[in-house]
């Protein structure tokens, strides 16, 4: 495992900008810097909800030439990571992926599996054996 | 449909979904989260706040970037699902005025583009079934009045349905016996378009 090997990048994104960011802490515990991970949650006002442009923001910062696993909470969190991830650009958008994971759960597991250099399809069999066989 | 048209829309639409706020979210609390009328009232106020910016366009262009205020302003999956209904309306609407015809197909392009947005159907209780009936009665030639009865029942229809779509499926069977807030907001719109067509 090479040092200078791309990570895969992490977003969290919550209905709740608080859950967002105590996730990520959960997750750098586990990975320290190894690991880029950009939380975002809140809706534009500020209320709980979540922001498209919020999360476009989030991808840019996380990205990676290994590529970005997105986790998401509820509903509308997934239905708006996938307008985002369809608003980056089209070389980027088959290294994006969003899991079908629990979101804290899902973002320690992708974590600890990017730290050790693993690829995207690695991260995202990882986070999502959470959910039972798929 | 020209631009007064486009911009007595505007108006409207926002007027009547900021009166509704509130009855949007009571259904919303009942078996969503409760934020379905203050992300629509978010939504439509920044339509209004873009209303030069939109109306400087042609019909096509004006559409699409109304909803793209709405997937970048509301904050709940109803901003992506609005956003890319009338963003495929508008991809799809002609140069000049749409005949009814256009119309019909420009609202199922929209239609269409919902479906793969929300990965849904008919019969989920959602939006789509208040606009999946509204778009076949546009397409068979029915009347205004016919349209408005069409949105109204077919709202109401959603109420012993089961939710298998949205947050509202997590409640399973309790979803029963209540209206649908997407397609208490569908109506809403459906109606608001038939009052501004008709004048």
């Amino acid at each position: 495992m090479s040092q200078s090997l791309p990570t895969v990048g992490l977003v969290i994104v919550s209905h709740s900008s608080d859950v967002a960011r105590g996730t990520a802490e959960m997750a750098r515990q586990m990975v320290g810097d190894e690991v880029t991970i950009v939380h975002c949650g809140g809706d534009p006002d500020g209320g709980l909800g979540t922001d498209v442009s919020k999360i476009v923001e989030a991808i840019d910062q996380a990205w990676s030439e290994a590529g970005v696993a997105i986790l998401v909470d509820l509903g509308g969190a997934e239905t708006n990571s996938e307008m985002a991830l369809e608003m980056q650009p089209a070389e980027r958008q088959d290294r994006i992926r969003i899991l079908n994971a629990p979101v804290v759960e899902g973002a320690v597991m992708a974590a600890a599996e990017a730290a050790g250099g693993s690829s995207l399809s690695a991260v995202q069999a990882t986070a999502e054996e959470l959910m039972g066989q798929p | 449909m020209a631009n007064e048209q486009l911009s007595a829309l505007i108006d409207a639409t926002n007027t009547a979904v900021q009166g509704t706020k509130d009855e949007l979210t009571k259904l919303d609390q009942a078996i969503g989260d409760g934020d379905h009328g203050l992300n629509m009232a978010r939504g439509f106020a920044a339509i209004e706040e873009d209303r030069d910016k939109i109306l400087s366009k042609p019909l096509g262009a004006a559409l699409q970037a109304a909803g793209m205020t709405l997937v970048m302003k509301v904050g709940g999956a109803s901003g992506p699902l609005y956003g890319s209904l009338l963003m495929a309306m508008g991809k799809a609407a002609p140069e000049g005025a749409p005949d009814r015809k256009v119309l019909a197909d420009m609202l199922g392009a929209g239609v269409e583009a919902v479906k793969k947005r929300g990965k849904s159907d008919r019969g989920a209780k959602t939006m789509l079934d208040v606009l999946i009936p509204v778009h076949d009665a546009l397409a068979d030639g029915a009347d205004i009045a016919k349209i408005r009865q069409v949105a109204d029942d077919a709202a109401e229809a959603t109420i012993p349905m089961v939710a298998t779509k949205g947050r509202a499926s997590y409640l399973g069977e309790r979803s029963a016996g209540h209206l649908d807030p997407g397609a208490a907001s569908s109506r809403l719109l459906i109606q608001t378009v038939c009052d501004v067509i008709e004048g």
